[in-house]
C-alpha cells in the first residue's frame, strides 16, 4: 500500500511541481545570480562584478528618486485606502442590522476590482483629460473654475492622479475583507457595550477595530506590496511615447523595466529586481512587528 | 415601538449621512463606466463637442471598426486560445497537487505546500528578466503555448493555497470506500474527488479567468508578435494609435468589447467571486 501509493503521488505532483520549478522558482533563483553580473545588449557574456550593481544603485539618481516616489505611495495608499473602505464597512454594520441597500452598494463598489487595469487606466485618462475629461467638467459645473488641471500633464498631480484612481478601484475590496471581519463579531457583544450606555464610536474603538485588528494586519501588507509595484497603471496613464510627465511618475518597478527592455541592462535591472524583492519582506516582516498586539479570541 | 427604538439607535441625521457617503462612491464608481459607454456609442465630433450628452444616434460603426480595423476581434480570440488552455491547466493541475498534498502523508509534503505557497509572496518584476530568456531559449518567445505554460505556473501557488484548504474540507469517507471496493486511486480522483471540489474549482477558474484575462505585464514581455496579441496589450497599444488618430469612438468601444466578459461573470457568478478573491486575505 506504501509503496504503491507513490504511484499516484509522483504523477499527481510532477506537472504543477515541474511548471513552477521551471517558470517560477528557477527565475527567481537565475535573478540574483544575474544581478551580480554586468550582462548587458546582446552578448552572451556575463562578467561577474559581485555587488557591482547594488553600489551603482545606491548612487543612481533615477532609481532612489523612483524608490522615494514608492515610498510616498507606501505612506499614502495604505493610510487612505484603509481610511475609506473602514468608513464604509463601519457604516454597512451599524448598529448591527445593516443598511438599506446594503447589497447594491456592495456590488458597485467591489466590481472596479476586477476591471482590467489597463481599461481603468485608459478610462481615469480620458475623466483626466483637460477638455473632454468629466473631472474638470465636474469642477466647472461645481463653479470650480480655479481647481481644473491638466492633471497627467502637471508634475505636480500626476502621480497623485494616478494613485487616486489605484484607490478608487480597490476600496471595494477591502471594504468586502473588512465587512466580513466585522460581520464575524457576535451581536451580543454591542448589545452588552449599547446596555452600559457606550456611544456608537466607542464601541467601534473598543469592540470592531480590536477584533478587527488581525483583518487590518492583512490589509495593511497587501496594500504595501501593491505600492512597490503599482506598473500597470503608470505605464497605462503616464507612460506613453509623447508623455512629457513620465520621468515624474517612474517607479522602482517601471525603471526596472526600462532599464530591461530598452536599454538591455540584464545584470543591471535583476538587482533592481532583488532590491524589489528585499524591499517587499523586509516591510511585511516590519509591519508584521509594528502592529503586533495580543489577538483577542472569541 | 420597534421602529421607534430603530430609528432612536441610528437617528435621522445618521442614516441621511450614511447614505449619501455611499450614494456619492456609488455615483464615482459608476458614472465612469456609464460615460465610457455611452461614449462608445457617439460620433468623435460628439465626444469632444459635447461629451455630457447622450449620443445623437447610435453609433454602431464604432464597434465594428474596433473589432475589424483595431483587430479587436483578433486579440479577442487569441486571448481565448490562451486562457482556454492555461485555464484547463491551471485547474487540473492545481486540483492534482492539492489532492495529493491533502490526502496522503510522505515525507518532504510540508516542505512542497510552503514552496508552493512561497510563491504567492515574490514580485513577478524579480523573474521578468530571467523569464524571458528562459522562455526565449525555449523558443516559446510569441507563442500561445509559451504564455499558457506561464500562466499555469503563476496562477499555481494561489490556487493550489485555495484548493488544499477547500479538500482538507472535503468528507474523506466517500473516497476511503470507493477504494475499498476496488476503484482506482485515479478513479477516486476523477469520478468523485473532482466533482465534490466543485465549487472550489468553480471559484478558482473564475478568479483565474479575470487574473490571465485583465494581464498586461507578462505579456508585454512574452507576446511581442502583434498578430498574436491579447486583449489587453492590444488596448493599450490601441490607447496609443487611437491618440495620435483621434479616432476616441473606437477606443471607447474597444474597452467597453473588453469589460463585456468580465462584467458578464460579475453578474453571474458575483458572490462566489467576492468569496474567492477575498478568501486569501481573510484566510492568511
Amino acid at each position: 500500500m506504501k509503496h504503491q501509493q507513490y504511484r499516484l503521488i509522483i504523477p499527481f505532483l510532477a506537472p504543477a511541481l515541474g511548471l513552477y520549478a521551471l517558470f517560477v522558482l528557477y527565475p527567481y533563483a537565475q535573478a540574483i545570480y544575474l544581478s551580480l553580473t554586468g550582462w548587458r545588449g546582446t552578448s552572451e557574456n556575463k562578467p561577474w562584478v559581485g555587488l557591482d550593481n547594488y553600489h551603482r544603485l545606491w548612487n543612481d539618481d533615477r532609481f532612489t528618486e523612483a524608490l522615494s516616489r514608492n515610498g510616498q505611495l507606501l505612506v499614502v495608499l495604505p493610510i487612505v485606502t484603509i481610511l475609506i473602505s473602514l468608513t464604509f464597512a463601519a457604516l454597512f454594520t451599524q448598529g448591527g442590522d445593516g443598511v438599506r441597500g446594503a447589497g447594491f452598494y456592495r456590488v458597485v463598489f467591489f466590481f472596479p476590482q476586477i476591471i482590467s487595469a489597463v481599461i481603468v487606466g485608459i478610462l481615469w485618462s480620458y475623466i483626466y483629460s483637460p477638455n473632454i475629461g468629466l473631472l474638470n467638467g465636474v469642477l466647472r459645473a461645481l463653479g470650480l473654475d480655479s481647481l481644473t488641471r491638466t492633471w497627467l500633464a502637471d508634475e505636480s498631480t500626476v502621480l497623485w492622479a494616478i494613485a487616486a484612481v489605484s484607490i478608487w478601484a480597490s476600496v471595494g475590496f477591502y471594504m468586502v475583507i473588512f465587512l466580513a471581519a466585522m460581520q464575524a463579531i457576535p451581536t451580543s457583544f454591542y448589545e452588552a457595550a449599547r446596555l452600559d450606555g457606550a456611544s456608537r464610536f466607542r464601541s467601534f474603538r473598543d469592540i470592531t477595530f480590536p477584533l478587527i485588528w488581525e483583518t487590518m494586519r492583512t490589509a495593511m501588507i497587501y496594500l504595501a506590496i501593491s505600492a512597490l509595484d503599482f506598473f500597470v497603471l503608470v505605464v497605462v496613464m503616464s507612460q506613453g511615447p509623447n508623455t512629457a510627465t513620465a520621468r515624474r511618475t517612474e517607479v522602482v518597478s517601471v525603471y526596472l523595466y526600462n532599464q530591461a527592455f530598452d536599454k538591455s541592462r540584464w545584470g543591471y535591472a535583476s538587482a533592481i529586481g532583488v532590491v524589489l524583492l528585499l524591499l517587499t519582506l523586509l516591510l511585511s516582516v516590519v509591519i508584521m512587528r509594528l502592529t503586533r498586539r495580543e489577538v483577542y479570541e472569541y | 415601538m420597534q421602529t421607534k427604538s430603530k430609528a432612536n439607535r441610528h437617528g435621522w441625521f445618521g442614516i441621511t449621512t450614511t447614505h449619501l457617503l455611499l450614494g456619492l462612491w456609488a455615483a464615482m464608481v459608476i458614472f465612469p463606466f456609464v460615460w465610457m459607454v455611452a461614449t462608445s456609442f457617439k460620433t468623435d465630433a460628439e465626444i469632444i463637442f459635447s461629451p455630457w450628452k447622450w449620443p445623437e444616434t447610435i453609433q454602431w460603426s464604432n464597434y465594428s471598426r474596433a473589432w475589424n480595423k483595431a483587430h479587436l476581434g483578433r486579440y479577442f480570440f487569441n486571448t481565448l486560445i490562451v486562457i482556454a488552455g492555461s485555464l484547463t491547466g491551471t485547474l487540473l493541475f492545481s486540483a492534482m497537487a492539492a489532492y495529493v498534498l491533502t490526502r496522503f502523508d510522505f515525507p518532504g509534503r510540508t516542505f512542497i505546500f510552503y514552496l508552493f505557497i512561497a510563491g504567492m509572496m515574490f514580485p513577478v518584476f524579480l523573474a521578468l528578466v530571467p523569464l524571458f530568456f528562459l522562455v526565449k531559449d525555449l523558443h516559446m518567445i510569441a507563442t500561445y503555448q509559451g504564455l499558457i505554460l506561464v500562466y499555469i505556473a503563476y496562477s499555481l501557488p494561489f490556487t493550489i493555497f485555495f484548493l488544499t484548504g477547500f479538500f482538507k474540507t472535503l468528507p474523506g469517507e466517500v473516497a476511503e470506500a470507493a477504494v475499498v471496493d476496488g476503484a482506482g486511486q485515479y478513479r477516486v480522483f476523477f469520478d468523485i474527488m473532482l466533482p465534490m471540489a466543485k465549487p472550489g474549482l468553480i471559484a478558482m477558474g473564475i478568479f483565474n479567468f479575470l487574473g490571465q484575462w485583465n494581464q498586461y505585464l507578462l505579456p508585454t514581455i512574452l507576446m511581442p508578435d502583434e498578430h498574436k496579441y491579447v486583449i489587453s496589450q492590444g488596448l493599450a497599444v490601441l490607447a496609443i494609435q487611437q491618440g495620435y488618430q483621434n479616432d476616441y469612438s473606437a477606443l471607447f468601444a474597444a474597452m467597453t468589447i473588453t469589460m463585456i466578459p468580465t462584467l458578464l461573470i460579475y453578474v453571474i457568478f458575483q458572490r462566489r467571486l467576492e468569496s474567492g478573491l477575498t478568501a486569501g486575505a481573510l484566510k492568511g
